[in-house]
């Protein structure tokens, strides 16, 4: 029996509706249970621990002995989420000296500590105790010709790198695989996409995707999946800069693995947020 | 054109700076850097940066304070972690940055106006109170802080996002901020500690 606890992350709320929605009906296609944390609290991401890391700590406390609570594994799909549970997560069973009171509050929330929950991204539930075996199993609708790129970005596999190779992973590119798509040899699979700087220092923000976007285009990629909102969000919606800045049309579609999924799950399109694109979807819908 | 000494005597040199932020960052192994590069030649933000990663190392070990503190290469770094895990040292170069922002914003040497200081704690700010982040009330108050016109050039993105659903205009909240406010606080006397 796979369940888990659903830490969704604030992203998900807005900019990322589709990635919510494609993961739950791709969970539940595949008898995969996910029950959403209690009263969950933003994670801080990157910009907690530039300002205050015992801050950060404490507020990733939070959720982790609210899940603690709750007694299941958090699978948290946003890269940055995930990264930053469960750094806090080894800091707080590693460290509890270091931070005492906080420890002795979170025990109480939670009920036991050292915390003995992990921190997972759904991908590597799918890859590691779901198994490709029996997703196969499942796979209705192949995706046919269709190609590739998959981009994991870098906190998935960042530093921690005990589920895949921290440089070039292959996880994502065997699920897709299952698919009958193709996957692509996509050399700057792990390239990062500025994160927020995007948002910040747009000049930078860019040119890093104008890398990642010329780059499946010049493998001949239909679409590029991703695994965290924040490089779905960067690599689609700055594309019309892009193309005006660089004079180079790379367009493409850019899914959530997901979704890319879920149609091979035979699920229905509505159920999984492709209507959320901002790029046009007829082309690709003619192939699929 | 103006003639200044490029060159920094021993005694300027703060001699308290590696240990201190050795500390902040929990990583041991910066005194191990044997300045090979491999950090500066994986970062993708280095070509950016005013001194690569390496040189950030090298700065903080022999004491270059003022320099690394009030260098962009730190807002740069954008936590990708490549330099982690390549480092021969196995230096935790991304938490040495996250170090070196802390520093900086606790002295106040940040730049001022730049975007990425003010993004951080602008969404800090909103956690503290909410529990929650709230993506396009934390975009609209950075943009009116370092630069309200770029908040135009932003329209055609926001009624894409608002056209596909992808807009939430409520702002969220936890339940138990009682709760959180109580774990900070906890913090805040650690801190002070
Ligand atoms: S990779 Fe590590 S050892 Fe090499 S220069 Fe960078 S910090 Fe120093
Ligand atoms: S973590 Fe920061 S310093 Fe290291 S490679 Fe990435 S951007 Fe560069």
């Amino acid at each position: 029996m796979h369940e888990y606890t659903y830490y969704p992350g604030c992203s998900i709320k807005g900019t990322a509706k589709h990635y919510d929605e494609s993961l739950i009906s791709t969970f539940n296609a595949l008898g995969i249970k996910m029950k959403e944390l209690e009263d969950w609290n933003c994670c801080g991401a990157t910009a907690y621990f530039s300002v205050d890391d015992k801050m950060a700590i404490a507020i990733s406390g939070r959720n982790i002995a609210l899940a603690q609570k709750q007694g299941k594994d958090i699978v948290a799909p946003c890269a940055g989420c995930y990264l930053t549970l469960r750094k806090s997560l080894e800091f707080l069973n590693d460290n509890p000296d270091k931070v005492e009171n906080l420890i002795r509050e979170l025990a109480i929330i939670g009920g036991e500590f050292p915390f003995n929950i992990k921190v997972r991204h759904p991908l590597e539930v799918l890859i590691n105790d779901y198994g490709l075996d029996k997703i196969k199993e499942k796979i209705k609708k192949n995706l046919g010709d269709l190609r590739i790129a998959c981009y994991y970005g870098c906190q998935v596999v960042r530093p921690f790198t005990d589920f895949d190779d921290p440089d070039y992973p292959t996880s994502l590119d065997k699920l897709m695989e299952l698919t009958g798509a193709t996957p692509v040899d996509y050399s700057p699979k792990t390239r990062c996409c500025g994160g927020s700087l995007t948002g910040t220092l747009e000049e930078v923000g860019l040119r890093l995707n104008y890398i990642l976007l010329r780059e499946a285009k010049k493998k001949n990629a239909d679409v590029i999946v991703t695994l965290c909102p924040l490089c779905q969000f960067n690599l689609e919606i700055y594309q019309d800069k892009i193309v005006k800045k660089y004079g180079e049309d790379i367009r493409v579609p850019i899914f959530y693995f997901t979704q890319i999924l879920g149609l091979a799950l035979d699920i229905p399109i509505k159920e999984l947020g492709f209507s959320r694109s901002v790029i046009p979807l007829n082309e690709f819908f003619a192939r699929v | 054109m103006e003639i200044e000494r490029k060159v920094k005597y021993e005694a300027e040199l703060d001699k308290n700076f590696l240990r201190e932020i050795i500390e902040l960052s929990h990583c041991e192994e910066i005194e191990r850097c044997i300045q090979c590069g491999t950090c500066s030649s994986s970062c993708p933000m280095a070509v950016y940066m005013d001194y690569p990663p390496r040189k950030i190392m090298a700065m903080v070990k022999e004491g270059f304070k003022d320099e690394a503190l009030r260098s962009f290469t730190i807002w740069l770094c954008s936590s990708c972690y490549t330099c982690t895990v390549r480092c021969p040292a196995q230096i935790k170069i991304t938490d040495v940055m996250y170090a070196l922002k802390r520093k900086a914003i606790e002295d106040g040497v940040y730049p001022a106006r730049f975007s990425i200081p003010v993004l951080d704690k602008e969404m800090t700010k909103i956690i503290q109170s909410t529990g929650r982040n709230w993506e396009i009330g934390v975009v609209v108050k950075l943009y009116l802080k370092t630069n309200p016109f770029g908040l135009l050039k932003m329209a055609p993105i926001g009624l894409k996002l608002i056209k596909t659903g992808r807009m939430s205009f409520k702002k969220e909240s936890i339940k138990n901020k009682k709760q959180l406010r109580k774990l900070l606080n906890l913090m805040k006397e650690e801190t002070n500690a």
